[in-house]
């Protein structure tokens, strides 16, 4: 459906922290820097979507209008770590219905360090102790151990792994690598998720201009496939956080779901990968991401990790960025700044971390909801 | 209420009487599936024919840890329990978990739904469930 995409241009504002400059602001220089890339300017576009989940009322409105942009359609969409995927997958499909040529996604977010406040916890759940989010994280990494027979160290190389990719990523949080000893002796957070298992919430923004695969540019990546889905019920552990449910081994995630629509939008799978942006809010979300999406089998984690097979310069990179663990996690921001990355490999201008022969890539976001975003992305001549 | 009880933090979810503290969830009718807190329909299914059930106050525990540091919102002790147990009809319940140790304690150790006292945010006492190890 989306073959017919292209990703015209893009746009980072760092991740990190970024005192006296509002989310607002750091949206501009994101959808600016992407508009130049682009080559377009006002009046070249037909709508604008905006993914933040703190970003406040209008937060669209305000971003095009530090440029001047306004008075398209402006519309803001929320849906926790995955806004920036969701707000894609509507560009995405706006123009391959017809309905706009050219559409400028960009999301932000401004978020304080520690423990993320919520409004998806009513304040009695707060008072009771029920909205710690890392403890969620905690259960399901202690389930992923359990049914995947993995430890704590192998929580610690994740970490690593991730860590030494964010070096030779300037537009990181951290720009340092770790040991798995630091990792394993750093601040208990959630037994047995420790404070460097944990990606840091941050401040950032990315932007992303779509448009109509025949006005862009010839060596422009194309957008094979911009997919989101929901959880379905029973879950306990899943990332809609219910108090309940009945059911964690037969009910399908909604990051397989996503990616089952993608491999079918895209008409690629796995093994077509080049490299994978996924969602490492912790250590253990990525190793059973890694299951979710199809890229190993059960209880495969332990070995691929040993074997460098997901590592810098291994057969599929994963979170060749650096993923959140090095960037931080600016909500609204992480899933186009995914893109942004996947975008930057395809073109081949990677710098010291370019994936070499990039053609394919895959960014992946699961969040509060739960919703599931899996975007894949492919060179013109990938695309045919 | 029996008597020296605060009040349940949020209404609906969990009655307190001589028997100690209930949950109060829902079964549908046609899935025979249990839930938690009661809904108007069937989550899992849909279906629109839920009865009102008392959970059981009795299961095991399924997973557990221990949160260290307090979460935005809360100004109750830490380090506390949390954790996932799954009550006699296998419907598995989040909580608070009372134990000296909370990560360590094992799965399928025998557990009971009680009642804990923490603090709202006007600084009230109030009764909230939790879960604690059966006692030998």
């Amino acid at each position: 459906m989306t073959a017919d995409v292209a990703v015209a241009g893009i746009g980072l504002h760092p991740f990190g922290r970024f005192e006296g400059t509002s989310a607002h602001a750091m949206g501009a220089t994101a959808l600016h820097d992407a508009m130049n890339d682009a080559s377009i300017a006002r009046g070249d576009f037909q709508a604008a979507f905006c993914a933040t989940a703190y970003g406040g009322v209008a937060s669209g409105h305000r971003v095009l209008g530090a440029l001047g942009l306004t008075g398209v359609p402006i519309v803001d969409v929320e849906a926790g770590c995955a806004s920036g995927g969701a707000a894609l997958s509507l560009a995405a499909g706006a123009i391959a219905a017809g309905q706009y040529d050219t559409v400028l996604v960009v999301g932000i977010e401004k978020m304080g360090s520690g423990m993320i406040r919520s409004s998806f916890f009513e304040p009695w759940m707060e008072a009771a102790g029920l909205s710690a989010g890392p403890a969620y994280f905690a259960l399901r990494a202690r389930r992923l151990m359990d049914e995947h027979g993995l430890g704590a160290g192998h929580l610690a190389e994740l970490v690593v792994k991730n860590r030494s990719a964010g070096v030779h990523n300037p537009d990181a949080m951290f720009n340092t690598v770790v040991t798995a000893d630091e990792v394993l002796t750093s601040k208990m957070v959630c037994d047995p998720l420790r404070l460097l298992m944990l990606c840091a919430p941050n401040e950032g923004a990315a932007a992303v201009v779509l448009r109509r695969a025949d006005l862009a540019g010839p060596g422009t990546p194309r957008l094979l496939a911009a997919e989101l889905r929901s959880h379905l019920p029973g879950s306990v552990l899943d990332e809609s956080t219910p108090l309940a449910g009945i059911d964690d081994t037969g009910i399908t995630p909604p990051s397989t779901l996503a990616a089952q629509d993608a491999w079918e939008s895209a008409g690629v799978g796995p093994d077509d990968l080049d490299l994978v942006e996924c969602q490492d809010t912790d250590a253990a979300r990525e190793l059973l991401v890694w299951h979710e999406l199809g890229l190993c089998d059960r209880g495969e984690q332990a070995r691929i990790l040993a074997e460098g097979t997901f590592g810098p310069g291994g057969r599929l990179p994963v979170n060749q960025s650096g993923g959140l663990l090095s960037k931080g996690e600016p909500l609204g921001a992480s899933g186009l700044g995914q893109v942004v990355e996947l975008a930057l490999q395809l073109r081949g201008e990677g710098g010291h971390r370019q994936v070499k022969g990039a053609r394919v890539g895959l960014a992946h976001t699961i969040g509060r909801g739960a919703n599931a975003s899996v975007t894949i992305l492919g060179t013109a001549v990938a695309a045919g | 209420m029996s008597s020296g009880t605060p009040p349940p933090i949020v209404g609906g979810l969990f009655r307190v009487d001589s028997d100690g503290l209930t949950l109060l969830g829902g079964r549908s009718q046609s899935s025979g599936l249990t839930h938690f807190p009661l809904q108007p329909v069937c989550p899992y299914t849909g279906a629109d024919d839920v009865e009102p059930i008392d959970l059981p106050r009795t299961g095991e525990l399924w997973q557990c840890t221990e949160v260290r540091a307090a979460p935005p919102g809360y100004s109750g002790p830490v380090p506390y329990g949390l954790g996932v147990v799954e009550l006699d009809d296998g419907l598995r319940v989040v909580g608070r978990v009372k134990a000296d140790s909370p990560a360590e304690l094992a799965g399928g150790t025998p557990m009971t739904v009680v009642a804990e006292t923490v603090t709202d945010a006007h600084g009230n006492d109030c009764t909230v469930w939790a879960f604690a190890e059966v006692a030998p």
